[in-house]
């Protein structure tokens, strides 16, 4: 995968005037988000780490964000969105049904669970959810496609997203209380704010991203 | 901050202190009338509880259940609600517009709609109190509309967003200008001016923004109200003559009972007409204030669609307020073929927003989506504000979940109309064509988004067709007014608190006078 801001961290701001003493705490409650379930059962979280891993491949990546874990921080702790869609159950249910919904259809489809599918087989499934294409009577009454659409996409890609790997690897400037930006128009850096590797000068890029504090 | 006994009647209390709610209070203890203005939300101090974080903002929003449904459901929460002291302008985009003067009188004039029982005049005055009161920051002519007094403040610099938008509008003939919005281009008080961290839709850490937090609120307090956080008001209690005495609300584990001479609803509009519900009674058994069934009808939201491209240069619009420019050129032509107008502004999505504008709007995920993601600060956007024509059918009613006060969860139901439909379609046709003309590629539209709330408990002109009269005041209870977003009968092509809060000066006034001709 391509580096676009190389050596850019984020988290190299944290001390810096950036970042207030509110978003650290913030950022350092993230980080160290409970690694195991709270909500989802072990059948349940195996599930929802193949789904995670698929909706959001991270193969690869050296340290990659714990996205399931996020999404079982949210269920249990009982994070709501403030709507649901009339056609789905309240959020956990939502997910526990779904994900056993998963496994059946991968069971009658290839015989076999939806967390040990090959990857192809399960971005096919996935695929017939987002169409509304699939009619296991686990289902029971909760449209896939409602379900991909309001639970598993937002609950699984904002996980990646509010984490400062994803910022820095986005190039975002992240966190900007109190000291803001003053370079505004476009093509206007501010040296805090990072710097996109420009085709045969990622030396350069590297060196700013560098000196982000 | 003074404090009131809950058994000694106050002269009001006020059920919201968002941009209905906040003026209300700080006028009416002004004038010296008691008044007691009760938030569910927190009484945030800003510089010491806000993140410069969209999740952790999250604090801000009003995040309790609510169930959508209809061809169009709407996406609530963060996306049009606040539940804090300031209400939804804690965490409101700060643009500040007004409507056009026609507007006020839709039906007859331009052939839709309903005409308001205010005339426009009369609310121009408002408009220059409330930017009075925001410190907007504005251009010194606005392009649009009778002439405006100069803004207060002077107007902010462009961001790259608002750049583009300009350009789009220059290429193809259209007016625009840097946006009438509510933060600080100057100093004022203890503030200063905005630093353009851009986080402005999930609070402001630095208090530039002049959202009622800083603005009205803390005149309330000065003036001798008391604001009240944490309580939720779960029903209104009326008498046997049929006036209100008070409100019930939970407040740390217990329900209480603040008595008052006058009760005034500013939830916004869906837990205005919820509550109204809510306090159905043997004497009112469909609900306070509905003798005319529209409590709860007539729901509008406004269309919020987008076209989103690249720019070959860096735009990184996450800087700064998101909408620094405008152009308001389809609200003022009439040389359209459908009702109602519309505006379009810059767009600064942080990246959760734009996650699920990819998401969303292109179907991504995989792979696909974590590669799109990288051309995150080479994106620019146009989003319409577009005004949706008020149904009955749309509307919000109850369900028999209950929620963790143990009140019933609101249902909304909402469906576009034809209009509705051809509005959409007409706009992203031109903001498309502004993008590219702009100079963007991969141009692409975000077709499902809307924002804003408004018209669930209606002003007009008869208690048959309408809840409130011209002064807010419900027409079956005398001591129960409404004053925020749910009052509009249309609710034009601009965002609504402006006009929300000019509304509610404005009722200060009118109360003022009713009370002194012994009228309450
Ligand atoms: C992200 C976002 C961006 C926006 N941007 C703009 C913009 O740029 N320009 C613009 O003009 N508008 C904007 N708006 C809309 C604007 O903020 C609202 O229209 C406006 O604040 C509504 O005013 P209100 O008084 O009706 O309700 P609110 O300001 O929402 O206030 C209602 C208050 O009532 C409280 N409440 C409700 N029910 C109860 C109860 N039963 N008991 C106790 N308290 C209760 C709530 O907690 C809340 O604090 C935006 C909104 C959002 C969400
Ligand atoms: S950009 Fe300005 S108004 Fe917005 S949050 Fe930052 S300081 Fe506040």
């Amino acid at each position: 995968m391509s580096e676009r801001y190389p050596g850019y961290d984020v988290l190299s701001k944290r001390d810096g005037p950036s970042w207030n003493e509110p978003t650290r705490s913030a950022i350092d409650a993230r980080l160290n988000v409970p690694r195991e379930p709270r909500f989802f059962t072990p059948q349940e979280w195996r599930t929802l780490q193949a789904l995670c891993d698929a909706i959001f491949p991270q193969d690869g990546d050296v340290d990659p964000v714990p996205l399931a874990a996020y999404v079982d921080q949210k269920m249990a702790e009982n994070h709501t969105d403030g709507y649901r869609h009339g056609a789905l159950p309240r959020q956990g249910e939502a997910w526990r049904r779904g994900l056993s919904a998963l496994e059946a259809e991968a069971g009658a489809a290839h015989g076999t669970g939806f967390h040990d599918l090959a990857a192809e087989k399960r971005e096919d499934l996935i695929r017939r959810m987002q169409a509304g294409k699939l009619e296991d009577s686990g289902w029971g009454g909760m449209p896939p496609a409602t379900f991909f659409e309001h639970r598993v996409i937002p609950d699984i890609t904002h996980a990646f997203y509010a984490h400062p790997k994803g910022w820095s690897e986005i190039g975002y400037g992240g966190p900007a209380s109190p000291r803001g930006y003053v370079r505004l128009r476009i093509d206007r850096r501010d040296p805090w704010e990072p710097a996109e590797a420009k085709p045969g000068d990622k030396a350069a890029a590297r060196r700013k991203n560098q000196r982000v504090r | 901050m003074r404090q009131f006994e809950e058994a000694d009647a106050v002269d009001f209390v006020v059920v919201g202190t968002g941009a209905g709610g906040a003026p209300l209070i700080a006028g009416l203890a002004e004038a010296g009338f008691s008044v007691v203005g009760l938030d569910a939300g927190p009484f945030f101090r800003p510089l010491e509880d806000f993140a410069s974080d969209e999740t952790a903002q999250r604090q801000v929003f009003w995040t309790d259940e609510r169930i959508v449904d209809g061809a169009n459901p709407i996406v609530m929460g963060d996306n049009n609600s606040g539940k804090a002291v300031g209400g939804s302008t804690v965490h409101f985009a700060m643009v500040s517009l007004r409507f056009r003067p026609e507007w006020f009188k839709a039906r007859t004039l331009l052939g839709y709609g309903a005409d308001w029982p205010i005339d426009w005049q009369e609310i121009w005055e408002y408009y220059g109190r409330a930017e009075r009161l925001l410190a907007i920051s504005g251009p010194v002519t606005y392009p649009w509309g009778p002439p405006r007094p100069a803004y207060p403040y002077r107007e902010h610099q462009l961001n790259g967003a608002a750049e583009v938008l300009a350009r789009g509008c220059e290429a193809m003939g259209l007016a625009w200008t840097p946006t009438p919005i509510a933060t600080l281009s100057a100093p004022r008080g203890d503030a200063h001016p905005c630093v353009y961290r851009g986080f402005c839709r999930v609070g402001c850490s630095t208090n530039a923004k002049q959202s009622q937090l800083v603005t009205s609120i803390p005149r309330a307090i000065r003036a001798g109200a008391e604001i009240r956080d944490l309580a939720m008001v779960g029903r209104i209690e009326v008498d046997e003559a049929g006036r209100a005495t008070g409100v019930h609300y939970l407040r740390q584990g217990r329900w209480r009972f603040q008595r008052a001479r006058n009760v005034i609803v500013a939830g916004y509009a869906i837990e205005t007409p919820r509550l109204l519900l809510n306090s159905a009674n043997a004497q009112f058994p469909e609900g306070l204030a509905n003798s005319s069934g529209l409590v709860g009808k007539y729901l509008m939201t406004q269309s919020n669609q987008a076209v989103f491209g690249k720019m070959d240069q860096e735009v990184r619009s996450y800087k700064a307020p998101p909408s620094l420019t405008v152009t308001e050129h389809w609200n003022y032509c009439d040389e359209k073929d459908f009702f109602g107008g519309y505006c379009w502004m810059a767009q600064g999505p942080l990246p959760i927003e734009w996650v699920n504008v990819l998401t969303g709007s292109k179907g991504l995920w995989g792979r696909a989506l974590r590669e799109e993601m990288k051309d995150y600060n080479h994106q620019v956007g146009l989003k319409m504000v577009g005004e949706m024509l008020p149904d009955p059918r749309n509307q919000v009613t109850l369900t028999d979940e209950l929620d963790q006060y143990g009140l019933p969860v609101p249902r909304i139901t909402y469906s576009w109309g034809d209009n509705d439909k051809a509005m959409i379609a007409h706009a992203l046709d031109q903001m498309q064509m502004g993008l590219e003309a702009a100079g963007a590629r991969d141009v692409f539209r975000q077709e499902n988004d809307t924002c804003h709330l408004y018209g669930t408990a209606r002003m007009g002109f008869d208690p048959e067709t309408s809840v409130v009269d011209a002064d807010c005041r419900s027409w079956d209870i005398p001591n129960l007014w409404i004053c925020d977003g749910s009052i509009f009968p249309t609710c034009g092509g601009v965002n609504p608190s402006l006009t929300i809060v000019a509304l509610s000066l404005r009722t200060v006034d009118r109360i003022k006078a009713l009370a002194s001709r012994g009228d309450l």
